[in-house]
């Protein structure tokens, strides 16, 4: 080896520092500011305080975030019913056009999520797509409310997410080998017992991965709440953007924050651990 | 399957046919026109927002596909004390919900006094996308042969060249495709966005996040309906490039 040349630490330190200032220092600032107390004129006042804790640790904070994951688990729930079967046949697609097949999925994954939730407006408002056609069929009487309510909220969190859940689902489904599945039927599995013994373990990595990338979005997304929802504070995402800018409580939305990473760390925990931890690939996230 | 394609192309096939809707509301069709397109064109402050978005998108990418090739190559090429470190780092970026990643960000600008505006929607936007392309980047250098570096070295490249000369022309597909996808990323987001930028300098999302909770005209639909086209263009335009790996 020879002296390490200008370029090699500047590679290195370049990026590093990028990410060391720009991501590492902020994050620690939001966990010294989670145990500072509130100081209505300058934000946060220099003084350890475990208020912005206390705070959430109440009940009406307990309810949203309580409420927020139910809403964020029925979500990616609902993603992996409803992109699972849809991953697994395009996977074993055996056509010319399965690549335009792909690439119709991975549209709607780029564009702008506040775009296609505000064009969800268009299906479920009272005068909307969904109500003339139940109209039309003679299903109902008069128009479904269902825009701004809870029920909007958590289709437009389905309808944004999916995606998110069909991709890294693809990919996993897409490495699987179908001869382990002829091999399990050979050994006399039924479609049943093949699914739950082979396939599944086997696409386990892209399952959490999918339900990584909709469960924790889902809780921060606060203007699916703010575009199709009724409620105020439906989501972890609505409670910590209030708290920093409509009740100036930097302490309390730290805190938030904070319990927000910590359910992140968990997952990924929970992922690295499921033995297939390796870093992801571009094509996991759909690039 | 196909219930899921109508799904999700459904509601942007609805926008995209009311975006030429003849209709001051947006209930019901009431002719062909292009009414709404003309308009947008006069709204300068959307304009002035979509200008923004294009420059800090394009910007952000530029900035972001350096960097992250640069990280691409420092974790393929050397080995240092803090590579893993380095490596949880992007990942983590990555993974963490933007909205701790927005308010965090709001915070440091507003410790170190930065006013809220461009600056600081450049330097967010950079670094939620530098991972992004460090990844596709390093997916590409991946399945190099390493003695093409032995082979630069023997013929005398210091570090600098190789990479400018050997390694660079032969990943460009990958770090363009980093940029189209940066591009994508800054146009396409709005929680980060919306903490870090303030009152004096708007971008296109933000834009129309406030019409849309004020109540909607149907110029945002024209507007969307290009926000829309617009990506499906990048996308295109990426995968095109991606293909070449294979």
């Amino acid at each position: 080896m020879t002296k390490p040349s200008f370029f090699k630490v500047a590679a290195i330190g370049g990026t590093a520092a990028w990410l060391a200032v720009f991501a590492l220092l902020p994050f620690l600032l939001i966990l010294v500011v989670s145990f500072l107390a509130r100081d209505p004129s300058s934000f946060v006042s220099p003084s350890f305080s475990l208020e912005g804790y206390a705070t959430i640790a109440d009940g009406a904070f307990l309810r949203i975030f309580l409420d927020s994951l139910a809403w964020a688990a029925t979500t990616a729930a609902a993603c992996l019913l409803l992109g699972y079967p849809f991953a697994y046949g395009l996977a074993r697609l055996r056509t010319k056009r399965k690549n335009l097949f792909l690439l119709l999925i991975i549209i709607p994954f780029w564009t702008n999520s506040l775009i296609r939730t505000y064009a969800l407006i268009f299906i479920l408002k009272a005068q909307g797509l969904l109500n003339t056609l139940l109209l039309g069929l003679g299903l109902v009487d008069q128009p479904l409310e269902i825009l701004y309510t809870d029920t909007a909220v958590l289709v437009g969190l389905i309808y944004t997410l999916l995606p998110f859940m069909i991709l890294p689902l693809y990919s996993s489904i897409e490495k699987l080998d179908p001869r382990l599945l002829e091999a399990a039927k050979d050994l006399g599995a039924g479609r049943f017992r093949a699914f739950f013994a082979v396939s599944l373990p086997l696409t386990w990595p892209g399952i959490l991965a999918g339900t990584m990338l909709t469960f924790l979005p889902a809780l921060g997304m606060f203007y699916v709440a703010d575009v199709l929802g009724g409620a105020k504070s439906l989501l972890i995402g609505n409670f910590i953007k209030n708290q920093f800018l409509t009740a100036r409580d930097w302490p309390t939305g730290s805190a938030a924050s904070v319990v927000l990473t910590g359910i992140m760390i968990l997952l990924l925990l929970l992922y690295g651990g499921s033995g297939k931890g390796a870093p992801r690939k571009p094509e996991d996230i759909g690039a | 399957m196909a219930l899921v394609y109508l799904f999700l192309y459904l509601p942007i096939v609805v926008l995209i046919v009311f975006s030429f809707n003849n209709s001051k509301y947006s209930t019901g069709w009431k002719g062909f026109s292009l009414r709404w397109y003309g308009e947008l064109l006069s709204d300068t402050q959307l304009l002035d927002a979509a200008l923004n978005s294009l420059t800090v998108a394009s910007l952000s990418a530029t900035c972001a596909t350096i960097l992250g090739t640069l990280a691409a190559w420092a974790l393929h090429r050397y080995d240092f004390k803090a590579k893993k470190l380095f490596q949880t780092g992007l990942f983590i970026v990555i993974m963490s919900p933007d909205i701790v990643m927005g308010v965090s960000l709001l915070m440091l600008f507003v410790a170190v006094q930065l006013e809220p505006g461009f600056v600081t929607l450049l330097l967010a936007h950079i670094t939620f996308s530098l991972p992004f392309v460090a990844v596709t980047v390093a997916s590409r250098l991946a399945g190099f042969d390493k003695h093409v570096v032995e082979a630069a070295q023997d013929l005398g490249a210091d570090e600098y060249e190789t990479f400018r000369h050997v390694i660079l022309p032969m990943v460009m597909p990958a770090v363009l495709a980093g940029w189209l996808l940066s591009f994508t990323l800054s146009l396409d987001d709005v929680i980060i966005s919306f903490f870090v930028t303030g009152p004096g300098y708007e971008i296109l999302p933000l834009r129309i996040y406030s019409m849309v909770k004020l109540g909607v005209k149907p110029v945002v639909n024209a507007l969307c309906a290009i926000m829309v086209a617009a990506t499906v263009v990048v996308v295109f335009a990426s995968q095109i490039l991606l293909k070449e790996k294979k």
